[in-house]
């Protein structure tokens, strides 16, 4: 057996003054007073919300532009850099028939999110070429089972809404191309 | 420089001296001492063109005195460099005695800010939906040598995008940086000049001659070769980035060349196949329909589970019931050329061991002149060299046929062959019990009493001998799905007493020992591109190839 590296300090006696117990008791009412007298630092959560400051990182989502476009053009970049691999893509081909078919070409098949996962870091909002997936105000989520926790495309799109966007990267592409050759 | 061997040269790149091999272009001797010369246009196995001007780099040679051709020294003695005023290409300039060349030199560094800037002024900013993102050289180059940041503030060319020009490869012209190198691939390699340059200045683009379309077997090698997401392949289109993909290093099964490939995956699903140079079998090319072969592992006609008769049984169940049918009457293995050299050889010990005779099935077809030849197997010649064979003439399939009418066989043990496609009829097929071993199913597996399924060459590994007799190796790329078994797993089974452990490693040992031609090899020690093994033993044995790209048959 090892050696035992201790040394026994014997606890000192309670002075008479410390076994009436009154100023112990004194102090600790002094200072629930003071408490008592500030202005409260928490929340009644659920009824009182907490203001989300500028930059919070809720739960990630998909957006689409003023013209009711999903932005994402399933790159994978965000399932690639997603540290708890929470992101799952399933490139796919947007419709040849779609109207601006020929200068998008690509959205997602498939687009999931584990908020099991999910750890809030957004990397995936910081790294996305196309800004199509941002980190929302929503902190309080909650499912019945694991699996309406997996966010899936209607779902994100529906947390996400709409963002309008200043460059409409595609229409400039048509209009391109509309006006052929450049030089 | 009297001390120089033949072959080598000395060229100082950047201040320090180095021996490179004579007779190649700066790029290639370059990288042959760990240097990066940024190229495009340039491809080791196309002639060079010169378009693309990223290799440019500053060149010089010890001066010499015009009227008495001595050398001119500095003053602290060294030879004196006389430099070109403007940078050369690389890539065009071959390597000699002495020659002096600046990589990193601030010109240098313009030229190849310059070039990028003008590739860069027409190019797209697709890469979040470009195939090529990940392995785009034209990426690559431009956060390595590149500005970073673009001048032009002009509207971007327009040109046709997403153009079918075969029926396997689109041609995305916005993209394109005009290299050439798939306009060369069809002249020189293909010899059908199909893919040419149109228009003219800022609006040339990359398009079929009239009445023509990138067909043929060989189309999608413009795919690989294309340096920037211009050829795109149809088979691959958005299926996946290639930096989720993992590589793994194959030998594609189509034929006895033994063609080199990378099987691309991920997660237990194969993407896509690329060819892998080996200079001696493939160099870079690869034919479309080998590409291709990775649909076979979840193809509808997959054998999973294993069957007796009518009832799906257990593995062990299934195993039993083939050992009680081997040793009822007399056996008869079939063996086949896709099998692989150690599958060839655990047989060769199973045949042993139930005193059976053994067959060698032949799948012969057209040769292509190019990268298939006739024998459609990868390994048929690994049965020569595992032993399980002496030659194929005596163990041919139409043996099989006679013994069977003549009642000597009684159960026959298939290894992924159709018998009827081998020449036998199906009555003969109906006189005996039949064992099959495969990944498909076919007409011999519908008639089998016994049925295991095995594995593609994507889910385990093992080697081929192609038809140079050259040892290649390939590796598992993916995990056996549900329900199938490692062939030597299977074979080792049957084989109860005589082979204990069916890893490929200690099948190599007892191999070793009992092939003469593989004395010495350790299967881990393969080298990626191959070893040549010693067919002399086999030198009189008639083969049915006639020759294709780097291998001619000795005699013809």
């Amino acid at each position: 057996m090892a050696t035992q590296n201790y040394k026994v300090i014997p606890r000192k006696p309670l002075r008479w003054w410390e076994k009436l117990y009154i100023p112990q008791v004194i102090a600790g009412m002094k200072i629930t007073l003071g408490i008592m007298l500030r202005k409260p630092v928490t929340l009644k959560y659920p009824e009182e919300r907490p203001t989300i400051p500028k930059g919070y990182r809720g739960i990630p989502t998909l957006v689409k532009d003023q013209n009711g476009r999903e932005k994402c053009v399933s790159c994978q970049l965000c399932e690639f850099v997603c540290p708890p691999k929470a992101i799952r893509v399933t490139p796919g081909e947007i419709d040849p028939n779609a109207p601006d078919a020929e200068v998008i070409e690509k959205a997602p098949k498939a687009f999931e999110i584990n908020m099991l996962r999910c750890i809030y870091c957004g990397m995936c909002q910081e790294v996305c070429p196309e800004e199509a997936i941002w980190l929302q105000n929503e902190y309080s989520l909650n499912g019945y089972s694991r699996d309406s926790l997996v966010h899936d495309k209607e779902k994100l799109y529906e947390l996400g809404g709409t963002l309008p966007d200043k460059h409409l990267k595609w229409k400039k592409k048509a209009e391109a191309q509309a006006h052929g050759p450049a030089h | 420089m009297s001390e120089e061997q033949p072959n080598l040269v000395t060229i100082n790149i950047d201040g320090k001296d180095y021996q490179v091999a004579a007779k190649q272009n700066l790029v290639e001797a370059a990288k042959s001492v760990g240097i990066e010369i940024p190229h495009y246009c340039y491809h080791p196995k196309l002639e060079m063109a010169g378009t693309c001007r990223m290799c440019l780099v500053e060149i010089g040679m010890p001066m010499r005195d015009r009227a008495m051709g001595a050398p001119v020294l500095n003053e602290d003695g060294s030879p004196k460099i006389g430099w070109m005023p403007k940078p050369a290409i690389a890539c065009g300039t071959s390597v000699s005695p002495n020659l002096h060349m600046k990589t990193k030199s601030p010109m240098v560094q313009t030229s190849r800010a310059s070039v990028t800037e003008f590739l860069l002024a027409n190019h797209p900013l697709d890469c979040p939906i470009c195939d090529q993102a990940g392995e785009c050289t034209l990426q690559a180059f431009s956060a390595d040598y590149g500005n970073g940041k673009s001048r032009y503030r002009d509207a971007k060319n327009v040109k046709p995008r997403n153009k079918s020009v075969g029926p396997r490869v689109l041609i995305n012209n916005e993209r394109c940086i005009l290299c050439r190198r798939c306009v060369r691939f069809c002249r020189e390699i293909l010899k059908r000049p199909i893919l040419g340059p149109i228009q003219r200045g800022s609006m040339t683009q990359i398009d079929c001659y009239p009445g023509q379309e990138l067909d043929g077997n060989y189309s999608m090698n413009v795919v690989d070769i294309c340096p920037v997401g211009a050829l795109t392949s149809k088979d691959f289109r958005f299926k996946m980035r290639v930096w989720f993909l993992k590589q793994t290093k194959s030998i594609c099964t189509e034929s006895s060349v033994g063609v080199n490939t990378t099987v691309w995956s991920r997660e237990g699903k194969i993407y896509r196949i690329t060819p892998r140079r080996n200079d001696s079998v493939n160099d870079t090319w690869m034919s479309d329909s080998g590409r291709m072969i990775y649909k076979t592992v979840d193809d509808e006609n997959r054998l999973t589970g294993t069957r007796r008769g009518e009832s799906s049984v257990d593995f062990d169940e299934a195993i039993d019931a083939a050992r009680a049918l081997l040793s009822a009457g007399k056996p008869a293995f079939v063996a086949s050329g896709k099998m692989s050299l150690e599958e060839q050889w655990a047989l060769k010990t199973l045949a042993a061991s139930f005193g059976g005779d053994v067959y060698l099935t032949q799948t012969l077809a057209e040769n292509d002149g190019f990268l298939i030849s006739e024998d459609r197997t990868p390994n048929r010649r690994g049965a020569l060299v595992s032993g399980l064979v002496k030659d194929f003439e005596s163990a041919s399939v139409a043996k099989l046929g006679a013994a069977i009418d003549a009642g000597e066989v009684k159960t026959v043990f298939v290894c992924g062959e159709d018998l009827l496609e081998q020449g036998l009829d199906a009555k003969q097929l109906k006189k005996v019990d039949i064992i099959y071993l495969g990944t498909h199913k076919n007409a011999t597996s519908e008639e089998a009493t016994v049925v295991l399924s095995g594995r593609t060459v994507f889910e385990k590994s093992g080697s081929f001998v192609n038809q140079q007799f050259r040892l290649q190796r390939f590796d598992a790329a993916i995990p056996g799905i549900a329900g199938t078994h490692n062939e030597l797993d299977v074979i080792a089974a049957l084989a109860a007493r005589t082979i204990t452990d069916a890893s490929v490693e200690t099948i190599w040992l007892s191999m070793n020992k009992d092939c003469a031609a593989l004395a010495g090899l350790e299967f881990a020690s393969i080298p990626a591109d191959g070893v040549l093994l010693d067919a002399s033993p086999w030198a009189k044995l008639a083969f049915p190839e006639t020759g294709s790209l780097l291998y001619k048959p000795a005699g013809k």
